[in-house]
């Protein structure tokens, strides 16, 4: 094996930095004569807006300037977009609202965007702001989802009758009713899919600075993918043509999906500092992040499953109503539509699937994607009703997943939900996660807790999921309005150290380190010689970023296919130096030698040859810099099963997990010690939805968990440790073999707690969260107390 | 305005600040010391973690002018010689981060944990004293690892 190449646990090379306090973040970066800015945020969910006076702010200590959704509209900035088409039952695109960065005329949610205050400080804008005077006339607000499309309710969109934004039905409605009435048993579950804040601990942040000599605009952002927000600020948003705004994303605190979207504090700071002709800074506070960053899940939602005598699955068919919030936030309608409905199968080989899916708005913040992103709606009500049809059929939940998995020998699998699975082994999972967790017996240890008059539950969770989002063709028919490939420039420097542009983008990921690793195992650079670059769109091409575990199963490929291509190129300039045919040339560890021979040439000198071309083959380009684009043929599947042990203590509430075993199929692993990171930070997002994290706003729409006093994340104390193991196949599309892994953990683990606290107390269900209240009362209503 | 004085990572500093202005903002904007992060604004997340006369702060938690006078330690302050503290290097082994915006939070409460328990932690220990700094990458499972290594390499 390469030294630091593929497969070897490499210490990352961003940590230092991290470590010793020289990270760069958007709010780390100060430049001469900046600004700073605040918004004015609407207080109320649905209003209208008789009056701005901002005279008084205008006037107050410091300020530079205070800017309304006028001076915004008579710039012809905006207004926001949503990039995803869903087509809705009338045969008509989903309903759109007009979605200003700053509001005109009405504001549609708590924390709504209404002004922006520009002083010389911080606190003089904050001060400021509150001056400014808004005269308001409150409407009803809309709040709940289930409800928000009922007749009467409060109309928030003219362009939207009845709150709707689509209703898509998708699916073989007839064949699934017929196979309904001819099962033997059906099995149904009603749940909601709790709503999530998904809270990266770097709170959102701009800085713009225009340079008016050149007429370019820089924007430093909190980005999970520079360039998509280059393009859409620029083709959609009309804030500058894309060769004259820079999108900088530098050290970037976490993501999760929240730092995907285009948010109107971007547009409107990148407006500002070309308006006000100095610097802007905007940084989020919490409360802020809480009330404005697009929030995640919010569904509610009945499932059935019918089955034969054997407890074979014949169909299932799922109504689902999702909240979409107050506007399209940028991927907002493909979330509960394809990143949910086609996951429904999960890993079984139900034939035919119905699912219909009504979207909605309410007087909330956007709602978009958010770790996992549709598919952890899709797996915990998959994985949560095949619990229940387990109990249904007096089946053991192991047993039931076994009789209806999808077998090993049948891939590529085409799903009746569009997927065509390419690779797993689900059996393979379930039995290596059952011995790591021993479940076997599991039923001593129950009966022992029970001695301590406390409750014990296990519950499996068999997901699978489709990331590494994904073949361009196949999203640009679904209604994206974007490609999905990853671009990568792999660059020699003359002096023989290696410089790697990607499209991609670490906010966590670690992607310095990986990605030099496949550099290093494919040209046999020294791991330490090589640099990775990413999130400045001034220095790498356009690239699509990092959401939907994408980077390594597409950016990697990218990454690569440009090292082929500098072997290739190499192996022409190793010829002509060494004397020998082109065809005679070998490529390993580095070196380019003559087969049979025992002359040779570094990769770094083959570089330096090309820089300084003295003696070179006739025609050859000089130069060693290649780049790639690689567009994948499917989408990346990695799949796996969870086993949660809990102990539920009946007269508090209180869950304690005491085990949770994680068993994934990820393809081949980069560096195992990133890919378990992720599979811990996956579970935990997981089980803090399962057992935490409720966001939840009133009937008049304020927003009452706005802070980690009342939005419970999850700590240190709430989690265990993890045991995690891997059941790899090979997915034949991808050359390198790998899958995507960031998301798995926040999909797999809600239905594998849940699973095990219904199992815990014998119900049949308990939604998310799972705090020690709602566990109390189900406890007492399952009379344990 | 007030004038505060204070001696940060072994070095004099003062500077003149509006009496509301917090430690934090005097460390991030007024010397530059943008290794402390501010991740809330109620004093939760812990990613603000100093130590102030050699007990561990929430900086975001302490008007400047409180710490006139006083020895305050960041995390731009415990590498020396450009070698990093055995704390920082048990992150860097174990993997204890990943976006890297909580981390010096963790490592500064790292270090009071070591002080007030010794070198030698159980995970409850770890994990019970952590409940104070928030993470959203990790799952805590190698940050835990990461203090527990720290802690006893000090101790050697």
């Amino acid at each position: 094996m390469v030294e630091n190449g593929i497969g070897a646990s490499v210490r990352r090379k961003e940590d230092k930095r991290f470590l010793i306090g020289k990270g760069n973040y958007t709010d780390d970066i100060n430049v001469a004569a900046q600004t700073h800015a605040y918004f004015v945020r609407s207080p109320h969910a649905h209003a209208t807006i008789n009056s701005i006076d901002t005279g008084e702010a205008m006037a107050s200590t410091g300020v530079v300037a205070v800017l309304t959704g006028d001076d915004l509209a008579a710039d012809g900035i905006g207004p926001l977009i949503c990039g995803v088409t869903v087509t809705s039952d009338d045969g008509e695109p989903h309903r759109a609202p007009a979605h200003p960065a700053l509001a005109q005329g009405k504001v549609n949610y708590v924390g709504d965007h209404v002004a922006i205050v520009i002083a010389e400080t911080l606190a003089q804008a904050r001060d400021a702001a509150e001056k400014v005077d808004i005269d308001y006339g409150v409407l009803p607000a809309v709040t709940d989802t289930g409800s928000a499309a009922d007749e009467g309710q409060q109309q928030i969109h003219e362009v939207a009758p009845n709150n709707m934004c689509f209703n898509w039905p998708f699916g073989e409605k007839d064949a699934v009713e017929a196979a309904f009435a001819s099962a033997h048993k059906i099995s149904t579950l009603d749940l909601v899919n709790n709503r999530m804040v998904t809270n990266p601990m770097e709170p959102r942040a701009a800085l713009g600075e225009y340079n008016e000599g050149t007429e370019e605009i820089t924007l430093h952002l909190t980005t999970q993918n520079p360039h998509v927000h280059r393009l859409v600020l620029s083709a959609f948003n009309n804030l500058a043509p894309e060769h004259k705004l820079r999108v900088v994303g530098p050290d970037v605190g976490g993501g999760f999906g929240a730092k995907i979207f285009v948010y109107a504090e971007e547009l409107v700071v990148g407006w500002a500092c070309r308006k006000v002709k100095r610097p802007v800074k905007w940084t989020s506070d919490r409360t802020e992040a809480f009330l404005s960053d697009a929030h995640g899940r919010d569904h509610v939602a009945t499932a059935e499953m019918a089955m034969d005598e054997n407890g074979k699955f014949l169909a299932m068919r799922v109504m689902t109503q999702a909240n979409l919030g107050a506007y399209l936030s940028t991927f907002a309608t493909m979330v509960p539509s394809y990143l949910y409905a086609f996951l429904l199968a999960g890993q079984y080989t139900t034939p035919l699937i119905y699912s219909e899916v009504k979207a909605v708005f309410t007087n909330t913040a956007p709602v978009d994607a958010c770790r996992g992103a549709g598919r952890p709606e899709a797996t915990y009500l998959v994985e949560r009703l095949v619990d229940v049809a387990a109990a249904d059929m007096g089946l053991d939940p192991a047993e039931i997943r076994r009789r209806n998995f999808i077998p090993v020998d049948a891939f590529p699998y085409q799903t009746p939900v569009v997927q065509c699975y390419d690779s797993g082994d689900y059996e393979a999972a379930l039995d290596k996660a059952m011995a790591m967790a021993d479940y076997d017996s599991f039923s001593a240890r129950a009966d022992e807790a029970r001695t301590r008059g406390k409750r014990r539950g296990i519950g499996l969770s068999s997901y699978v999921e489709a990331c590494g989002i994904a073949p361009s063709a196949a999203v640009g028919q679904l209604g994206a309005g974007v490609g999905l490939w990853e671009s990568a420039q792999v660059r020699f420097n003359p002096t023989g150290n290696v410089q790697v542009f990607t499209g991609a983008h670490s906010h966590g990921q670690g992607h310095e380190t990986t990605f030099a690793q496949l550099v290093t195992e494919q040209l046999g650079v020294p791991f330490e010689n090589i640099e990775v670059i990413h999130g400045d769109t001034a220095k790498t091409q356009f690239g699509m970023g990092t959401y939907g575990s994408r980077s390594l199963a597409v950016g990697g490929v990218a990454i690569a296919k440009a090292c082929e291509k500098l072997i290739a190129k190499g192996k022409k300039i190793a010829a002509h130096a060494l004397e020998a045919a082109e065809g005679d040339i070998e490529f390993a560890d580095g070196n380019f030698s003559v087969a049979g021979t025992d002359k040779a040439m570094n990769i770094a000198e083959v570089a330096f040859t090309a820089y300084v071309p003295h003696s070179y083959p006739e025609g050859l380009e000089p130069g060693f810099d290649e780049n790639a684009f690689f567009d994948p043929l499917n989408f990346s599947f990695p799949a796996g099963t969870h086993i949660c042990e809990v102990e539920v203590d009946p007269e508090t509430g209180v869950v304690e997990i005491v085990k949770y075993t994680a068993v994934d199929d990820f393809g081949k692993l980069v560096n195992p010690m990133i890919v378990e990171g992720q599979v811990h930070g996956g579970i935990v997002h997981g089980v803090g939805q399962a057992l935490l994290e409720g966001c939840r706003y009133d009937s008049e729409g304020q927003l009452i968990t706005a802070s980690y006093m009342d939005y419970a994340m999850p700590r240190a104390d709430n989690v265990p440790s993890f045991d995690v193991d891997y059941a790899p196949t090979n997915p034949p599309h991808n050359p390198l073999g790998v899958k995507g892994c960031g998301e798995a953990g926040a999909i797999g683990a809600p239905p594998a707690v849940i699973n095990a606290i219904s199992n815990a107390l014998g119900i049949k269900h308990i939604d998310m969260p799972a705090t020690p209240e709602n566990v109390w009362r189900a406890a007492q209503t399952a009379a344990l107390g | 305005m007030p004038a505060v004085a204070m001696n940060v990572n072994g070095n004099a500093v003062s500077g003149e600040v509006e009496p509301r202005t917090l430690l934090v903002q005097f460390l991030r904007e007024s010397l530059r010391l943008t290794g402390t992060h501010v991740g809330c604004d109620t004093s939760q997340c812990g990613a603000c973690v100093v130590h102030v006369n050699g007990k561990s702060v929430k900086s975001c938690t302490m008007l400047a002018v409180m710490a006139d006078g006083c020895d305050v330690t960041t995390i731009e302050g415990l590498a020396t010689d450009g070698s990093m503290h055995p704390m920082q290097q048990a992150f860097m082994d174990n993997h204890g981060l990943q976006c890297g915006f909580c981390t010096p939070g963790m490592v500064m409460t790292a270090l009071d944990i070591v002080n007030r328990n010794g070198n030698d932690l159980n995970e409850a220990t770890v994990r019970k004293e952590l409940e104070g700094n928030i993470c959203r990458c990790t799952g805590y499972h190698n940050i835990v690892k990461s203090v527990k290594a720290g802690a006893k390499a000090m101790g050697e």
